[in-house]
């Protein structure tokens, strides 16, 4: 699928997360994140580059592994990004969707 | 977001065995991570998942298993649920799966709300001081029926 955001074509899944990483900018991020209804502030950009670190170190994306981050607890997570805060932060990061259960 | 029709989960967990209390705490953040509602309430054994002093000692059912795949009669000598017991903990492990206390601080930061049954902890003879800190309360069945108090809710008996 292609998704145009900020005049640029973009890859994506069907769920609308970006196939390619090289692709991601922060300004695609803050129009992704508008999309879900986020204003971006300086603790989910924290948040944006910790999730890209694990990624590219491939660890697998989890609550747990949030709880443990020393970035950000688990309420604050949901805080910033609510109605399934891995789902969305992970589009917004512009990394795949997290096949965890847990 | 998905587009699910589910917008509330509430479970009612009655047991104790572990693979019975994983199946909710598993069930129960999995709502929240989707953006669901979730709920659990403990009744009879399954109050022991939120008992301070028994939380971490709960045992995986050797006996009356069929899926265990151990002859009855071994099921039940002395030892073989804590030998079941830690061989399963250690599989969760490798698969990142939380211990139960800490899964449920994982499920309470997460904004699933826990409840005991009162009735159950008054036939048990426990105060509060026995529960853990983050319970969200002591409810009776009707006041829990009462948490269904939306379109999308579900009520799931483990």
């Amino acid at each position: 699928m292609d998704l145009n955001i900020a005049g640029i074509r973009l890859d994506v899944t069907e769920d609308g997360y970006l196939t390619d990483l090289s692709q991601w900018n922060e300004e695609i991020a803050t129009e992704l994140a508008k999309k879900e209804g986020i204003e971006l502030t300086d603790k989910h950009w924290e948040v944006i580059a910790w999730i890209q670190e694990q990624v590219k170190n491939d660890v697998a994306l989890s609550v747990r592994g949030i709880k443990k981050s020393g970035v950000i607890d688990i309420k604050q997570f949901y805080a910033l990004f609510p109605g399934g805060p891995l789902k969305i932060s992970t589009k917004i990061a512009g990394v795949p969707k997290p096949k965890s259960c847990i | 977001m998905s587009d699910t029709k589910v917008k509330k989960m509430l479970f009612i967990l009655s047991k104790a065995t572990i693979e019975n209390v994983y199946a909710a705490f598993v069930m129960a953040n999995g709502a929240r991570m989707e953006g669901i509602e979730s709920e659990i309430f403990f009744t009879f054994f399954g109050l022991e998942a939120i008992q301070k002093k028994k939380l971490e000692h709960l045992h995986v059912a050797t006996v009356g298993n069929p899926a265990m795949h151990i002859p009855t009669m071994l099921g039940g000598l002395p030892g073989m649920e804590a030998f079941a017991t830690k061989m399963m903990k250690k599989e969760m492990e490798k698969l990142d799966m939380p211990p139960v206390g800490e899964f449920l601080e994982i499920l309470s930061d997460s904004g699933c709300k826990l409840w005991a049954c009162k009735l159950a902890v008054d036939m048990f003879h426990l105060k509060e001081d026995d529960l853990i800190e983050d319970l969200d309360g002591v409810l009776t069945i009707g006041d829990f029926y009462g948490r269904a108090n939306e379109e999308g809710t579900q009520i799931l008996f483990i």
